[in-house]
């Protein structure tokens, strides 16, 4: 995945929507090679994408990303149909679950919830770039060695996931770890090792 | 002559200890590839029309917009215009389109236009007058009448006195007797009368009583006597890879296809038939499955309307992959179980006359009778129960089919009746193990084991929580039983010359570890370590291995390793033993090496021996079962005991399981971690099914109403209570071979969880599940029954 040239970020192409609405002045439509026409609403200028596909630059994994896509079509669908990164998982398709968790500028987020005009001008990462070949993260490795995985449809989610909590909480106490994992669903039923995953790594401070 | 027994203990490198399942790392990285994954080049989006109503008549279809629309490649309508349509979500057209939003826009664009007509979702109470059936017997109500082990005497009367309305052949006659139908049932399918079967307009359909000695004399005579009302909704399987499969046709009648199936030896037969191809030219590939649970067999309507679009466009590769809704609308559900139940026990506490009206929904097929009363045989029974059809998406095998259910009643009643004579329930199970028959061992040493392990003695107490304050505290407990016999499996075993050994098998890893279990039992068997093993599962150009349902796959799998493994072991020890100046008899595989047994200095590596193959790899069969080299290696019957532990909020209603125990017995175990794992699992989604879950269905719209993950409650990780799971495993459980273990330890979670709250509260919440307004209704209502 990771090339030395696609390891060096690179400033995003064109213009952010944000900065586009920054710079795109009064009210009505200015018509760009490409880009989203600006209408005003309410008094609001608002930037109108599409009909039709759109450019999107997403940076995933270090990587510049390039594609032409709907502006309906979500993070996740642009990451596993069109870049074929397909660690991130759809299962519910509306936020419910966490199969699809993935790091938008360092904090999870459902890649389901998520447009992927919208994920632009962020840094993305997923399971694929937690890792580089057959290596595995300690966290991955916690998840091997308890057993933390049946199925496996949910495990890339619930690996992201906790990779990001024990970051953020790396003293958690088994309250928090309850709290701070809710956000994911298993169905074959696979907490017990979860739990086992995230306590063993704070007791040993292993958290990336 | 060969010994295929499994080792004993003590020449046991690797079965039986606690060993990582081996596609841990490509699943934790997120690299193991699920059919939702499957995306090559070309690949063309397919997408479902779905009816919207519970009951209707198609008529007209116009696709007529959606085929002129730029980008879609193939549109094919799956029931046509006069078709009636039983349940919402029944698929009616299907396209396939460059991409998901396209196919999204083609669906929008066909005019579907229906008759709605009257439907029916209700599982509540069937009336009193409702009619006994009196028709022929349909091939559903004779399966049910096995797969419950009413007494032959008993299905042959029914055979000889109603007719069938089926018409058995010789082929489902042989299939019946080799799944061990006794052979006076076989004979009376095959004499009896055909009768045309009477199209019945109730939804209802009563069984004809099923009794046992005399109930009305042992209820007069019985010191005690308990009266309740005990169930479980319909749930859903809720995979989180919901069901799908992609077509692509290679060659003018050759096709691949990618399947997210329990299934993969026999998916292939199930497509070619319909399309009318052989079907040895459809390779059916699975490396990944995202849960299954009994719910993912067939190509389904769905996958056939994938390899329709794909012929239709040429070939390309045409994937549909439910979306989350329609999972749960037609993918497969587990019937509803209800019973209002009369148990008796005399002055000592020996149950002594048992009688139920159970009733439940499958769907518009039967959902399963629940074998009643479950486990115990009560001496004097009465049973009757009501088949409800309903207008939604059948019924599909849910892990242990029609045992939760069972079990929710049986143990419900077994501990209000224990309450009612102020008795603890464990010592009131414990007077009646001789009614398990030949599991009373089992359940009476899991007894003692989950007592301890849950400090039953110190912490249980007398119904009801006599504490202050609003949360009550309680104990609950439950056994259960499943057979688990390993399945027909066949595999190709293969040493290079280089000391590398392939395995092939059509088998499929649902997640229970079989990739684990086959590695563990051929590096056992050879003496070399488990990443000498290579295998290959997933393809239906291996050998044939059965599907996974019914906990049978580790015991196949595992025998047939264990043969071919064995064999191959003599044949290489035959070619190596000239080089060791032994008889081949005198070797033995051990450490990486082969070596002459009681002399360590005449030894080959592992490698070395294998290099004396000469060029050519050799390739040895085993299968299972094989009559040709005993023993057995498989066997069937399990027990199992579960203890929870619950507090109830009383002001809230909410329900928390502090708790769970389980012991749970499945004979020899070839890998303790991904056992405790199977049973650590089936405890969380006994947590789950007992407090959550519920398929709710309007009764106006006859639409599921919670077809999502949002009101379609899992358990979370902060719902789970600590869980303490104990194998039963040595001298009794060892010797009797492998088993499996994927439906038992599923089966009393509710009913353990049910009691709980009973003891908590004081009071019976009859349906799972255990829900806030169920648990206040019972409160409010101090015990009176509530509605469903």
């Amino acid at each position: 995945m990771k090339d030395d040239d696609a390891r060096k970020p690179e400033p995003p192409a064109g213009v952010t929507r944000r900065d586009f609405m920054k710079i795109s002045g009064i009210g009505v439509a200015v018509p760009l090679l490409v880009g989203p026409k600006v209408v005003e609403a309410a008094g609001e200028e608002v930037a109108v994408h599409g009909p039709g596909k759109v450019p999107v630059q997403l940076t995933v994994n270090d990587r510049q990303l390039q594609a032409q896509l709907e502006p309906r079509v979500t993070l996740l669908d642009a990451l596993r149909d069109t870049f074929n990164l397909t660690g991130a998982k759809r299962v519910c398709d509306r936020g419910a679950c966490g199969a699809c968790t993935v790091l938008m500028d360092g904090k999870t987020v459902y890649a389901c919830a998520v447009l992927a005009i919208d994920a632009q001008g962020t840094k993305i990462t997923t399971i694929e770039g937690l890792t580089e070949g057959e290596a595995l993260t300690p966290v991955m490795q916690a998840f091997v060695d308890h057993d933390a995985q049946q199925c496996g449809f949910c495990t890339p989610g619930f690996v992201v996931a906790t990779t990001h909590f024990l970051q953020e909480h790396p003293k958690a106490t088994p309250d928090d770890i309850r709290r701070g994992l809710s956000g994911n669903y298993c169905r074959c039923g696979t907490y017990d090792g979860i739990r086992a995953v995230a306590l063993a790594s704070t007791m040993q401070g292993r958290t990336s | 002559m060969t010994d295929y027994a499994w080792p004993d203990p003590a020449t046991r490198p690797l079965l039986g200890k606690r060993i990582s399942r081996v596609d841990g790392p490509v699943k934790v990285s997120g690299r193991a590839k699920y059919t939702y994954d499957y995306n090559p080049d070309g690949l063309l989006a397919g997408k479902i029309l779905r009816c919207p109503y519970a009951h209707a008549k198609v008529t007209s279809i116009d696709t007529s917009a959606a085929e002129k629309m730029p980008g879609v490649k193939a549109v094919r309508i799956i029931q046509q215009s006069g078709t009636e349509i039983f349940w919402a979500g029944d698929e009616v057209v299907a396209v396939a389109a460059v991409d998901e939003p396209t196919a999204d826009d083609a669906i929008r664009a066909i005019k579907v236009q229906y008759e709605v007509l009257p439907h029916f979702v209700s599982d509540a109470e069937p009336p009193k007058n409702v009619a006994t059936a009196t028709g022929p017997i349909s091939r559903d109500d004779y399966e049910d009448m096995e797969d419950n082990q009413v007494p032959d005497e008993q299905v042959i009367a029914a055979i000889q006195k109603y007719g069938i309305s089926f018409k058995p052949d010789e082929k489902y006659l042989k299939a019946q007797q080799e799944s061990g139908v006794a052979a006076n049932v076989v004979e009376a399918l095959r004499n009896a009368k055909y009768v045309e079967g009477k199209v019945s307009t109730s939804p209802y359909k009563k069984t004809a009583v099923q009794k046992q000695g005399d109930p009305d004399k042992a209820f007069a005579a019985a010191a005690f006597v308990s009266e309740g009302l005990y169930g479980a909704s319909c749930i859903t399987h809720c995979c989180l890879e919901t069901h799908g499969m992609a077509s692509e046709w290679t060659g003018e009648k050759e096709m691949v296809v990618h399947v997210s199936t329990q299934n993969v030896s026999g998916v292939a037969p199930q497509v070619a038939e319909p399309l009318g191809i052989p079907a040895g030219n459809i390779q059916v590939l699975e490396q990944y499955v995202g849960g299954g649970f009994g719910s993912k067999w067939g190509p389904d309507r769905w996958g056939m309307a994938t390899a329709h679009l794909s012929k239709a466009a040429g070939g390309k590769p045409v994937k549909i992959m439910l979306e989350r809704a329609a999972e749960q609308e037609v993918a497969g559900m587990r019937p509803s179980g209800y019973g209002r139940v009369k148990i008796a026990a005399d002055k000592d506490g020996n149950f002594v006359a048992w009688q139920s009206t159970s009733w439940g929904t499958g769907g518009m097929g039967g959902g399963g009778t629940p074998p009643l009363p479950y486990i115990f045989d009560v001496p004097n029974q009465r049973k009757q129960n009501v088949a409800i059809a309903t207008n939604q998406g059948s019924a599909r095998a849910w892990r242990a089919p029609t045992h939760p259910q069972a079990a929710v009643i049986t143990m419900g009643a077994i501990e209000d009746l224990a309450a009612k004579m102020n008795m603890d329930p464990v010592e009131l199970i414990t007077r009646n193990l001789e009614l398990t028959r030949k599991r009373a061992d089992t359940y009476r040493d899991e007894l003692r084991v989950a007592a301890e392990l849950m400090d039953w003695r110190k912490n249980w107490h007398p119904r009801g929580d006599k504490a202050s304050g609003p949360i009550k505290r309680g104990l609950g407990v439950s056994l259960h039983t499943w057979g688990g016999r390993g399945h027909n499996s066949d595999c190709d075993l293969t040493i290079y010359p280089d000391g590398t050994v392939e395995i092939k098998m059509g088998t499929q890893d649902l997640g229970t570890g079989c990739r684990t279990v086959i590695t563990i039992v051929a590096a056992d068997t050879l003496g070399i370590p488990m990443e000498n093993v290579k295998l290959l599962i997933g393809d239906s150009r291996y050998p044939v291995s059965g599907g996974s349902g019914g906990s049978t796959t580790t015991g196949g799998v595992s025998s047939s390793t264990r043969r071919a493994a064995v064999d191959a072991r003599g044949q290489l020890f035959v070619k190596v033993a000239s080089a060791l100046q032994a008889k081949p008899e005198e070797l033995e595989a051990v450490n990486a090496t082969v070596r002459v047994k009681g002399d360590p200095s005449r030894s080959l590596s592992w490698k070395e021996a294998c290099s004396k193959l000469g060029a050519m790899p050799m390739t040895v069969h085993g299968k299972n079962p094989d009559k040709e080299k005993p023993p057995d290696l498989t066997n069937s019957g399990v027990g199992g005991v579960q203890m929870a532990d619950v507090s109830v909020d009383t002001e809230t209603g909410i329900v928390r399981v502090n708790k769970i125990v389980a012991a749970q017995d499945c004979g020899l175990i070839i890998d303790v971690k991904t056992a405790e794992s199977q049973v650590l699992g089936a405890l969380i989604m006994g947590i789950s099914y007992a407090l959550y879950e519920e398929k709710v269905l309007d009764p106006v719209t006859g639409r599921m109403l919670n077809p999502n993950m949002e009101f379609y409650r899992l358990a979370g990780i902060a719902d789970v209570g600590e869980l303490k799971v104990h194998m039963m495993t040595g001298k009794g459980y060892d010797e009797r071979g492998v088993i499996g273990l994927a439906e038992p330890p599923v089966v009393s979670p509710g009913a353990a969880i049910s009691n709980a709250v009973a003891n908590a509260i004081g009071v019976r919440v009859p349906f799972l599940p255990l829900t806030p307004e169920r648990v206040l209704e019972a409160l409010e209502q101090g015990g009176a029954h509530a509605s469903v």
